[in-house]
Order: structure tokens, then C-alpha cells, then sequence
């Protein structure tokens, strides 16, 4: 679709728009967590996006260029609205504990087995991610957010944020076994609900 | 069973986003394949962290942006129509 916008295709204009506001504001509204902002973010993001289209030299790039319009635009709103301390993820904090029975070890987790494998996300246990992806720090949500729910690769993810790809690797890993604890706890309490 | 397995299992965890991304060296993904493949709490924790990625993959919150106004959308018509100059 980018390459036909270049060319001038009209054609492609409204679903390019429809495609983009709507990842865009599913990014900027886990990431500022307000309705309103993530509005706002999405439409000043696609408005600068079209300002300078025509500074889009790789047409395949698209979605890493559009992302990190829409990240500058989400931290000038979140620099507006409030100040956050930044804070660590300890790897230490979410490895799981083991158990010995006999001579056997096993670990203190839910069952996760009982989650099919496809489909799976409704209802409570969706409202649970939410949950567990807004109460992410801001630099481990960003990348978890671009990484796994955008399905974007860990250099395009670094290009986006400015960091390295070690740092993508690092603060994903973090991200991930936050989310995956605060899923293990859910599913230890509703494991009669799943 | 002894401390060094429960030690290499957590050296496992701390590197299986990278392993899960095969973003690792292929000797250490071997390595940590062969591990994982004879250690019950390692499967299982590989499968937990497995099934907590695929539901970020499958996840579309049920906040959506409202339909876009028309006089939003000319904006951004005529903030493309003006940067290729048509």
C-alpha cells in the first residue's frame, strides 16, 4: 500500500489510513492509557506521517517508519501529561521457584497446559493482560508492545526506540516473564474458569 | 537431581526469549535445546512463557478509535495530496 501511496494511488488512501490509525492507537493507548491521548496520538501520527511521505525512502519499511512517528508523538503527550520514573525489571523477580517432592523437582506454577492452543484469549483472561501489559514499566511495555503485539523484528524494534539490540533482547525477556508471572497468578486463582 | 541442574535451569530462563526468537548462537541453542529436552520443569516453564507470547500475539484490546470525522480525514487527504504535489 505504501508504494501505491507513492505513486500517487487514491485507491489505497482510505484503507492505508484505516489500517494504520488502528495499530497506532491500539499502541498509543496501551501506552498512554487514556482514550482521549491515544486519539489525539494517532491522528497527529498519521497527519506528520502524510506531511512527509515523500521521505519515505523504503516503501517496505513502512510500519517501523509510521512507529516511530507515532513513539516521538506519544512521549511528547506523555511529557505534556505526567512524569514517570523510570523503573527496573529484575530477571531475579520472576523466575519461578522450585519444589523437591522426593526426588523429583518441579516448579511453583500454574498449570498451563489447560490454555488450547489458539483462540484463547477472552473474556477475564483477556482484561488480565491488559491489565499486566499497562502496569509494565514505559521502556519494557514499548518494547513488548512493538516485539510481540506488532510482531515487529528486535532491529526494528531498536531503530524505533533508539536503543541497541541487545537492549531490545534484554528489556523483551524482562517484559515477557513480568507478563507471564502476572498470567501464572491469574491462572493459578481461575484455573476452574479456564 | 542436584543444585547444578536447578543452576542450569536458571540459566536457561534467563536467556529463553532470545532461544524461543532463535536469535541465539546456534551451539548455544543446541546446547540449551539438549537441556531443555531432558528437563521436566524447563519444558514446562518454556511452554508457560510460549503461551504467554501467543496471547500478546493474538491480543486486540476492546478499546477501538472512534470512526475518523470527515473533516479529520480530509486533513490527512490533503496533507498527502500536498506532500506529492497533486
Amino acid at each position: 500500500m505504501a508504494r501505491a501511496l507513492l505513486a500517487g494511488d487514491a485507491s489505497v488512501f482510505e484503507p492505508f489510513v484505516d489500517h494504520f490509525r488502528a495499530k497506532i492507537f491500539r499502541y498509543t493507548w496501551l501506552m498512554c492509557g487514556q482514550r482521549e491521548d491515544a486519539e489525539e496520538v494517532s491522528q497527529e501520527t498519521m497527519l506528520k506521517a502524510f506531511q512527509k511521505f515523500d521521505q519515505l525512502e523504503t516503501p517496505e519499511q513502512v510500519r517501523p517508519w509510521i512507529f516511530r512517528i507515532a513513539r516521538n508523538e506519544c512521549l511528547m503527550k506523555r511529557r505534556k501529561s505526567r512524569f514517570a520514573p523510570e523503573t527496573e525489571l529484575s530477571l531475579d523477580e520472576f523466575l519461578p521457584a522450585f519444589r523437591h517432592e522426593g526426588e523429583t523437582r518441579k516448579l511453583e506454577i500454574a498449570d498451563w497446559s489447560a490454555l488450547p492452543d489458539q483462540n484463547f484469549l477472552q473474556g477475564e483472561l483477556k482484561d488480565e493482560l491488559t491489565r499486566a501489559i499497562q502496569q509494565l514499566p514505559d521502556t519494557y511495555r514499548a518494547v513488548v508492545l512493538l516485539r510481540d503485539v506488532e510482531d515487529l523484528s528486535t532491529d526494528a524494534t531498536a531503530e524505533i526506540l533508539g536503543l541497541t539490540s541487545d537492549v531490545v533482547k534484554t528489556r523483551l525477556h524482562r517484559g515477557r516473564l513480568a507478563l507471564r508471572k502476572t498470567l501464572d497468578t491469574y491462572l493459578r486463582l481461575h484455573r476452574s474458569q479456564i | 537431581m542436584s543444585p547444578q541442574d536447578t543452576a542450569h535451569c536458571r540459566e536457561v530462563f534467563a536467556v529463553l526469549s532470545e532461544y524461543l526468537d532463535v536469535e541465539l548462537p546456534p551451539q548455544a541453542c543446541e546446547q540449551m535445546r539438549r537441556h531443555i529436552e531432558g528437563c521436566a520443569p524447563c519444558v514446562e516453564f518454556v511452554e508457560s512463557l510460549k503461551k504467554s507470547v501467543a496471547l500478546c500475539r493474538q491480543y486486540e484490546p476492546e478499546t477501538m478509535p472512534r470512526p475518523l470525522s470527515d473533516a479529520a480525514r480530509r486533513e490527512l487527504l490533503s496533507a498527502w495530496q500536498k506532500t506529492l504535489g497533486k
